[in-house]
């Protein structure tokens, strides 16, 4: 019955993120909603930042001569310039940009790595599995940051830069991330490989790839899209951590808002605010963005967290569905 | 299963199995202690292929500043010529026997930069676990509590905010509110500098500046290192609460649930008894494990908030020498955070295995 109902539901319910706004009720549908138009936002701005910004990142003067350093929120400059003499708007706009890039490249790298691992070391087991298992939990449980730190040393290394340093950034905080994957992934397929389809598999002769790829893989990821979105926030704040401590990324490469964080650093103390204010909010917002989309699938996963009348809810939409 | 001499044998199915509790105990924290060993191994390890993987520290921390001549003569003495491996077991012998070299930048014993700055992360990290637990697991009740109704929605928030909100940009919200504009907090640093000398000149001092203060005895000193120590324990701490609130919610929210809290309720227990013993105490369990974990992530904060406060302390000194390229240095304080959060990981395992004698294998 329950695969009866699955399968009538419409494609559009059958899409991650519109099935659980549909499922969600009341407050939790605000905070799903809420987190949803602030991602949204953020990667308009990604997209546009070169239409939206009044000036490129690394811009120190226009027609009317040099920005100049630290001057204060006017017309010219809303948010003012930084101690560089840099526009601090355009620095956060663009600062976007980098975000999503190293989101982008860091998470979907992991992911690949780290779901192919899983499923290799959970379906084959043996010595292999053993070793990944201890390797991961080590690294799993040391501080992201300062492995991100010694992998970003060991990228760009103390010598000039051989790979920029957004992607050194990116590469990383992927290193940081794999474990994570490989857990989840490793732990669902050593549930799956005990399912009957996979031993109906085995029996009738199914190669091990075939089983690993298309019977384990695809029952096994169903958990990612919650991992990606807590993940993409942990890896804005990895990057932006980095930056912070003054790694990789030089202001004329890219805007990146943790370095421009820790270059106001010095601006604070004389009660200049408009330098760090701003980059900072720019990564709190798009944090608690995709912080509060990751919280809300979790909780609509979990039928513990689901909200009681959410429970009661999704009960007649289905219902309705199957008449329909 | 009646032929079985010995009823602990381990045919018996997980569920019906029983242990002498004692023994079941003990072998379970010669496990969990023997398992540290590869832990650190692994990390000592792979920092060390990682740090070396663009070159030797020598050309890292001068090149560039020094001729080629005199460059390579200064890798050949420190031995950065020979092959990797055999520096890498050589280090692993020094690593044993507690001794992670000098530092190229200021040279010092790392071991003596260790044991200075370290006692001033473990004061940080301290009081940030207490703001932690203080701000954190009060929270977590009430929301748990109030599920699904006003104060629950401004908690969860209120967590959710806590967590995206980056150390240092907490911080230097912070210092602007607090030192810069009203001027009630000093803007950085563990103490004003004449307390500061009069700590350090404090005979056999501990390093932990509260401890410190507290033996002068002078009302001046310890208010001076508390007003430095607020900002920064607040601020490391209130990103762990807003973890701790979350956990609390959900297993608050489970246990009120249980049959015990409804015959306890039917029973006519008191409500405020009912959430704090029947339904706090086994919520308060999954803290202890995630603890660990914490404490790791807290490690990787401490240098963000030692940073943004200058507290001299691990994190700190690992930025300044990161920005000196001092990989010597780096190498050494990597690895006793490896090894701090092996060892707490450990423990935290010992006290949930203590509490919860399910977690025993």
């Amino acid at each position: 019955m329950a695969t009866l109902v699955a399968r009538r539901r419409s494609w559009l319910d059958r899409v991650p993120v519109v099935h659980q706004l549909r499922q969600s009720v009341g407050l939790q549908r605000g905070m799903l909603i809420a987190g949803l138009a602030i991602t949204g936002l953020f990667l308009l701005v990604a997209l546009a930042a070169p239409a939206l910004a009044p000036y490129g990142f690394a811009d120190l003067r226009d027609e009317a001569g040099l920005f100049g350093s630290l001057q204060r929120p006017s017309s010219a400059h809303p948010l003012g310039t930084t101690v560089g003499g840099f526009d601090v708007l355009s620095r956060v706009l663009f600062g976007a940009r980098t975000a999503v890039f190293v989101i982008a490249v860091a998470v979907v790298a992991s992911l690949f790595l780290g779901v192919l691992l899983g499923v290799v070391s959970g379906y084959l087991g043996g010595w292999l599995d053993r070793v990944l298992v201890v390797v991961a939990d080590a690294v799993y449980a040391f501080p992201s940051l300062l492995l991100a730190i010694a992998v970003s040393i060991a990228i760009s290394g103390g010598q000039a830069r051989l790979v920029g340093g957004v992607m050194a950034a990116a590469i990383s905080i992927t290193v940081v991330f794999i474990p994570q994957y490989f857990r989840v992934i490793r732990a669902e397929t050593v549930r799956i490989k005990a399912e009957a389809y996979v031993e109906s598999a085995k029996v009738l002769g199914t190669s091990t790839a075939r089983i690993m790829f298309r019977h384990v893989l695809r029952n096994a990821t169903r958990t990612l899209p919650l991992i990606f979105t807590l993940n993409a926030s942990e890896a804005i704040l990895t990057l932006a951590g980095l930056g912070f401590l003054g790694f990789g990324i030089e202001q004329t490469q890219a805007a990146e808002w943790g370095f421009d964080l820790n270059r106001s650093l010095s601006d604070v103390t004389s009660g200049i605010w408009w330098t760090s204010i701003f980059p900072g909010t720019a990564i709190v917002l798009v944090v608690l963005g995709l912080t509060l989309v990751g919280e809300s699938l979790n909780d609509l996963a979990d039928p513990r967290l689901r909200g009681r009348r959410a429970a009661a809810g999704a009960a007649p939409v289905e219902a309705t569905e199957v008449t329909a | 299963m009646t032929t079985t001499l010995d009823p602990s044998a381990a045919q018996a199915p997980a569920a019906t199995r029983r242990r002498p509790t004692g023994g079941g105990l003990g072998s379970y924290v010669l496990v969990r202690f023997l398992l540290i060993v590869p832990t650190v191994f692994i990390l000592v390890t792979m920092v060390f292929f990682v740090m070396r993987a663009t070159g030797d520290p020598i050309t890292a921390a001068l090149g560039g500043r020094l001729p080629a001549d005199q460059l390579a003569e200064r890798i050949h003495q420190a031995g950065y010529d020979r092959p990797l491996l055999v520096q890498y077991l050589e280090y692993l012998g020094q690593v044993f026997r507690g001794d992670f070299g000098r530092t190229l930048s200021d040279n010092r014993a790392v071991t003596t930069v260790l044991v200075e700055h370290g006692t001033a992360t473990l004061e940080l990290v301290v009081f940030a676990v207490l703001v932690a637990i203080v701000v954190g697991i009060p929270l977590g009740l009430v929301a748990g509590y109030f599920r699904d109704r006003g104060q629950d929605a401004a908690l969860r928030v209120l967590a959710i905010l806590f967590y995206a909100t980056p150390v240092f940009f907490a911080g230097i919200v912070s210092k602007l509110v607090f030192s810069v504009w009203l001027r009630w907090l000093p803007v950085s640093g563990r103490a004003s500098s004449r307390p500061q000398i009069e700590l350090q000149t404090l005979k056999d001092p501990t390093g932990i500046y509260l401890v410190d203060a507290i033996r002068t005895g002078e009302p001046a000193v310890i208010g001076d290192v508390l007003t430095h120590l607020v900002q920064p324990a607040l601020v490391l701490g209130l990103v762990t609460a807003g973890v701790f609130l979350r956990l609390v919610r959900t297993n608050i929210i489970g246990t009120l649930g249980t049959d015990y809290v409804t015959s306890g309720r039917s029973r006519g227990v008191g409500e405020m008894r009912l959430v704090r013993k029947h339904a706090l105490r086994p919520a308060l369990i999954p803290i202890v494990t995630v603890m660990g974990m914490q404490i790791a992530m807290m490690l990787g904060g401490a240098v963000l908030t030692e940073t943004t406060f200058e507290w001299r302390g691990l994190g700190f000194m690992l930025a300044q020498y990161l920005s000196a390229r001092d990989f010597v240095a780096v190498q050494g304080i990597v690895a006793l955070l490896a090894v701090i959060v092996a060892v707490t990981n450990f423990l935290v395992d010992i006290v949930a295995a203590l509490i919860d004698p399910r977690v025993r294998y």
